[in-house]
């Protein structure tokens, strides 16, 4: 065990491969697509965010990976297995080797905390004496031992969701997908939720793959991130590359929704109002001294560089955001101004 | 009264085939409608073993003979009792009838208590690698166990009905008792006895389930 967490950002061949993956869904309105020619790998070891807005096909690719669902066309490999070529009967085996946590955390209301994690090691085939060792083992793990005997309905969000974590892990799998696993819970007993996701993948060395809408859950634990936009995958990378720069129109348009840094246009609109000067947003660099470079090149320019909007913030340990400005002075020394913001690689755009 | 007195011996037996009918009919009936009501469950398209052909029939099936009342329909399968049962009289073939009815009623009952279960409970097991029949017997039925047990209460309530039906048609029980020995003898105290008899029984009947069904949702 030791050996993985001297690895922390351990990012090794595939394990899983979607290749052009599509699935759609025939209901009586029409035929709905809800994951368009998607191909992704993740990792082994990695945590790979997928983030999207709700409707972008995020939990239906995840059940891509455990074949809970099968696609419509294309192919899924999990390891050596190719899902897409086994028979249901060999689909299950895979499925044990593959944890799985919900946003509503689906534990079996009629078991015992101990017996809702026995379950999968029962479906497995283990005898009673392995079974309650690992239950004991896994349930220590969470830090629930103390309630085994506990039903369902007598813990809190957080607990459950620590249950639905130990269920999954019980038969030691290589991958664990969280779909959705912390929005139903508040903001302190998701920031637990995610240090022991990342205790598992770093501890452990599980493979985790988050499914979100939230930012902060990416923020705090991906390593890798999938931007899923109307069933297509927009944007994938390194988490910084992608919300710092992100490539697509889609993509942009999502983190800004989830970074805020950047105004609205109704945000825009007020600030017009009461500056009359041209608006500029500048995207934080991760330079020395950024605000004083950007500062000195406004004043070089002779150009009233006013703070209106903005904020810095921190994903992955580096600085980023955007900064927005209300320029005043002849237009040539702002253009001027703007031309020595390109010069010293800073990314700006000029609010229209 | 005192003809009611005369007559103890009849009314006791006529209790006892009360219970026999409607226990015999009660598990046969409940077994019965326990895996038609799960078949009706999960081959509903878009559950787990989803198919609409398989489910269309099933649902058209119960649809037709649910609705018949039990007087007729206990009589339109005569043929069928005689050559299972031998008889079309007498507690033992009332039973059959019975069995048979209610097993179409009991089915929808179970439906209907599936049908309250999270589907993400269902998906969890299927994501830990458990095929159909586990998820049926390990997941559906531990988890709607409460509103089974209710349902199966219920069921009861409608067995002691029927079964006081099936005395028109020579079942013998107590509905059979409540008719020979009380109205058709304008005997209003026997019918009276009967009928507190029976609701004797339906309230105990309705006092376990309620009590079993606390239990299994540990209310």
């Amino acid at each position: 065990m030791t050996s993985s967490i001297s690895a922390p950002h351990a990012a090794g061949p595939p394990l899983v491969r979607l290749e052009r993956v599509s699935k759609s869904y025939t209901t009586p309105a029409g035929t709905r697509v809800a994951v368009d020619d998607v191909s992704l790998e993740v990792r082994e070891g990695e945590i790979l965010g997928v983030i999207g807005y709700s409707g972008a096909g995020k939990s239906t690719l995840v059940r891509l990976i455990n074949a809970l669902e099968l696609p419509t066309s294309g192919k899924v490999f999990v390891g050596d297995d190719e899902l897409t070529a086994l028979p249901e009967s060999r689909l299950r085996q895979v499925r044990q080797g593959i944890g799985m946590i919900f946003q509503q955390f689906n534990l079996f209301r009629s078991r015992t905390v101990a017996g809702n994690v026995a379950f999968p090691l029962r479906v497995a085939g283990l005898g009673r004496a392995e079974r309650d060792a690992r239950t004991a083992e896994i349930l220590d793990f969470v830090g629930l031992l103390d309630r085994a005997y506990s039903y369902p309905e007598q813990l809190s969000g957080g607990q459950k969701q620590r249950v639905g974590i130990a269920r999954a892990l019980a038969t030691n799998p290589r991958i664990l997908l969280a779909d959705e696993a912390t929005s139903a819970l508040d903001p302190e007993t998701t920031a637990d939720v995610l240090a022991l996701l990342r205790r598992i993948n770093r501890d452990l060395g599980v493979t985790v793959v988050v499914i979100t809408h939230e930012m902060d859950a990416i923020r705090a634990i991906a390593d890798r991130v999938v931007v899923m936009d109307e069933g297509r995958v927009v944007e994938q990378g390194d988490v910084y590359d992608v919300f710092s720069a992100p490539s697509t129109a889609a993509a942009a348009k999502f983190v800004r929704s989830v970074l805020q840094d950047r105004p609205s246009a109704e945000t825009l609109a007020r600030l017009r109002q009461n500056h009359p000067g041209r608006i500029a947003t500048i995207q934080v660099a991760e330079i020395k001294n950024f605000i004083g470079v950007v500062t000195t090149i406004f004043l070089e320019a002779g150009v009233d560089a006013e703070l209106v909007f903005g904020g810095i913030s921190e994903l992955q340990e580096r600085a980023i955001g955007a900064l927005t400005y209300e320029l005043s002075g002849p237009d040539e020394r702002i253009d001027a101004a703007l031309a020595a913001l390109t010069e010293h690689s800073l990314t700006w755009n000029e609010e229209s | 009264m005192d003809f009611f007195l005369s007559n103890t011996d009849v009314f006791v037996t006529a209790i006892w085939q009360t219970l026999f009918m409607v226990f015999a009919s009660l598990i046969v009936a409940g077994l019965l409608g326990l895996a038609l009501g799960i078949a009706l469950y999960v081959y509903r398209p878009g559950n787990l073993l989803g198919n609409r052909g398989v489910f269309t029939v099933l649902n058209v099936v119960v649809n037709i003979v649910r609705p018949i009342p039990f007087v007729i329909f206990s009589t339109a399968i005569f043929p069928l009792t005689r050559a299972v049962i031998g008889t079309t009289i007498g507690p033992q073939a009332a039973a059959f009838a019975l069995s048979l009815a209610a097993a179409f009623a009991v089915s929808r009952i179970v439906e209907q208590s599936l049908v309250g279960i999270e589907p993400g409970v269902i998906e969890a097991a299927r994501a830990v690698g458990a095929g159909p029949g586990r998820i049926i017997f390990t997941v559906l039925i531990p988890e709607g166990l409460g509103p089974l047990i209710l349902g199966y209460s219920f069921i009861f309530v409608g067995i002691v009905d029927m079964s006081a039906q099936a005395g028109l048609n020579g079942g013998g029980g107590l509905g059979d008792f409540a008719i020979t020995y009380g109205s058709q003898r304008s005997n209003w105290v026997v019918v009276w006895i009967t009928v507190a008899a029976i609701v004797v029984l339906v309230q105990l009947g309705q006092f376990v389930g309620n009590h079993l069904a606390r239990r299994a949702l540990r209310r």
